[in-house]
C-alpha cells in the first residue's frame, strides 16, 4: 500500500514517508507509507508486533525512527532532509510541531505526585504559557466534560483505572491537541468501565474536529468512532476501508484470519 | 566481688551533663552532615546522568574513592592539611556530609530510575520542557523513593560520629574519653554513651522502617 491521502484537507494532518523502525536487528516499519487527512478518525488494528504501537510512539516522538520522514500539518518532525542527508530536527524545532500531538496511554500515566487538577493543569501553565486561573477554569471545564469533577482534588492514586483514564483524556485535551493518538486507551481497564471511558471518547469524536489516531482491540469502538480502518501486518498496511466494509467485507486473507481471531 | 569497682550511680551520674553536651554536638554534626549530603548527594546523581564521559568518568572515581577509604582516615587527612583557623567541627561537618554524599547519590540514582518510564512519556507527551519534567515530575517522586534511604543513612552517619575524636571535636564521646582520663572510671560514662546512642538510633530506625512500610 502506498499512500492514500483522502477528500477533505489539502495538507494531510499526518504524513508518513518511508518511514523505517528497527528495534535492533527487528525491522518494525520498514519503509512505510501512508497519510491521515485533518479530522480524520482513523483506526489501526492487527496483530501485536505489528508495528501499531510504534507509529503512535514515532507520532509522540517516544520513539526515533531510523529513516524516513513524519510530517504533521506537512511540517517535517523529527527529521529533514538537508540535501541528501537526512538529519535530525533540534528539539526546540520539534517542540513547536509537537504541541499540536497529544496521546492518552493504555497505562494512564497521570503523574501521582499531583491532584487530578494539577495534573491537567500543568503543562498548559508551563507549556501554553496560560495563567493559573484560566488553566483551572478549562481544566474544570473538561473534568466537567468527562464526568470527574468531584474528584478535582483527589490524589491519582485515589481513583480507579477507568477514572484515572477518563482524567488522562482531560489532560490530553487541555492542550487542546490537534491530533489525539489513543493507544490501547482501554485495555488495563475492567470489562464494565470500559463503557465509560469510551463513551467519553464518542463525546469528543462527536462534539470536536480533532484528528484521531486509535489502536484498540474494541472492534465495536473502532467501527463507531472511526471513518477509517487500516489493518496492519509485519510492519505494513495490508488492507485499508471503511469500518464497515473491513469488518463485514474484509478482502484480505490476513485480515479475515485476524478479524475471526478477535471477533470470535 | 567489690560492687563500686564496677559500676558507680555516682560517677554515671557525674558524667552525665557532660554527656548530655556531648549529645547535642554528635546531634548537630548528623543534622548539618546530612543537610550536606542530601544536597551534594542529589547533584552527584544528577551529574552522573551527563551525556558526555568527561563529566561522568571522573565524578565516578572520586566518587568511588571517598567509599573506599575510611571515614576515619579522611577526617584526620582534611584535618591536617586544613589551615588552622578553621574549626575541627566544621571540617567534621563538611567531611562527614561529603563522604555520605556519595553514597546518597546511590539512593538517589536508584530512587531516579525507579521512576516509571511513563511518567518521562507522559511528560513528553504534553510538551513539557526538560526542566520542568525534573521539578515538577521525576524529583518529587525520586525523593519520595529516597526518604528511607536517607533515613538509614542518617542514623548510620549518626553512630559514625565518635570517628570526630580523632580531629578532637567534643562530641558525645570525646567527653566520655576525658572524662576517664580525668577521674580513671570509664566504664560508666562509655556505657552510657554507647546507651544515649541507642536511645537515639534505635527510635530513629524504628520511624524509618515505619515509613519505609508506608511508602511501599
Amino acid at each position: 500500500m502506498t499512500t492514500s491521502t483522502s477528500s477533505t484537507g489539502d495538507v494531510p494532518a499526518i504524513e508518513f514517508k518511508d518511514v523505517v523502525k528497527r528495534f535492533g536487528d527487528n525491522v518494525v516499519l520498514d519503509k512505510l507509507n501512508f497519510s491521515v487527512a485533518q479530522g480524520d478518525r482513523v483506526t489501526l488494528i492487527g496483530p501485536s508486533g505489528s508495528g501499531k504501537t510504534t507509529i503512535l510512539r514515532l507520532l509522540m516522538t517516544l520513539e526515533e525512527a531510523n529513516g524516513g520522514l513524519i510530517l504533521i500539518d506537512g511540517d517535517p518532525y523529527t527529521h529533514e532532509y538537508k540535501g541528501q542527508k537526512w538529519v535530525e530536527i533540534p528539539e526546540k524545532r520539534r517542540r513547536v510541531v509537537r504541541n499540536r500531538v497529544g496521546m492518552v496511554f493504555q497505562q494512564f500515566n497521570l503523574f501521582p505526585n499531583m491532584t487530578v487538577i494539577e495534573n491537567i493543569i500543568e503543562a498548559p501553565i508551563h507549556v501554553l504559557g496560560k495563567s493559573k486561573a484560566e488553566a483551572v477554569a478549562r481544566g474544570e471545564e473538561l473534568l466537567e466534560q468527562v464526568g470527574m469533577s468531584e474528584k478535582r482534588d483527589f490524589k491519582t492514586n485515589q481513583l480507579s483505572g477507568g477514572q484515572q483514564q477518563r482524567v488522562a483524556i482531560a489532560r490530553a485535551l487541555a492542550m487542546d491537541p490537534e491530533i489525539l493518538l489513543l493507544d490501547e486507551v482501554t485495555s488495563a481497564l475492567d470489562p464494565e468501565i470500559v463503557a465509560d471511558v469510551l463513551g467519553v471518547l464518542r463525546e469528543i469524536a462527536e462534539t470536536t474536529d480533532i484528528t484521531m489516531l486509535l489502536v484498540t482491540h474494541e472492534m465495536q469502538f473502532a467501527r463507531e468512532v472511526s471513518n477509517r480502518v487500516l489493518m496492519f501486518d509485519q510492519g505494513q498496511i495490508v488492507e485499508e476501508a471503511d469500518p464497515e466494509t473491513m469488518f463485514t467485507n474484509p478482502t484480505h486473507a490476513r485480515t479475515k484470519e485476524f478479524l475471526k481471531a478477535v471477533l470470535g | 566481688m567489690n560492687d563500686e569497682s564496677i559500676w558507680s550511680w555516682e560517677t554515671a551520674w557525674d558524667v552525665l551533663p557532660a554527656l548530655l553536651r556531648g549529645l547535642v554536638v554528635t546531634i548537630e554534626a548528623t543534622v548539618v552532615g546530612m543537610v550536606i549530603a542530601s544536597i551534594l548527594g542529589l547533584l552527584i546523581a544528577l551529574a552522573m546522568r551527563a551525556p558526555t564521559r568527561w563529566v561522568r568518568g571522573p565524578l565516578r572515581f572520586i566518587v568511588d574513592f571517598i567509599r573506599m577509604t575510611p571515614l576515619l582516615v579522611q577526617l584526620v587527612f582534611v584535618y591536617l592539611l586544613s589551615p588552622p583557623e578553621i574549626p575541627a567541627l566544621v571540617i567534621g561537618f563538611v567531611v562527614l556530609g561529603i563522604h555520605y554524599a556519595t553514597y546518597m547519590s546511590e539512593v538517589y540514582r536508584a530512587g531516579i530510575e525507579a521512576v516509571p518510564q511513563g511518567q518521562w512519556e507522559a511528560a513528553t507527551a504534553l510538551n513539557l520542557p526538560k526542566a520542568r519534567t525534573w521539578r515538577a515530575i521525576i524529583l518529587p517522586q525520586a525523593i519520595r523513593n529516597t526518604l528511607p534511604g536517607l533515613g538509614n543513612y542518617a542514623v548510620s552517619m549518626f553512630k559514625e560520629t565518635p570517628f570526630l575524636f580523632a580531629i578532637s571535636v567534643v562530641e558525645m564521646y570525646t567527653e566520655a574519653q576525658s572524662y576517664g582520663a580525668n577521674t580513671f572510671s570509664y566504664i560508666e560514662p562509655l556505657t552510657m554513651v554507647g546507651l544515649l546512642f541507642l536511645i537515639v538510633s534505635y527510635p530513629t530506625s524504628l520511624l524509618v522502617r515505619r515509613m519505609e512500610i508506608r511508602l511501599a
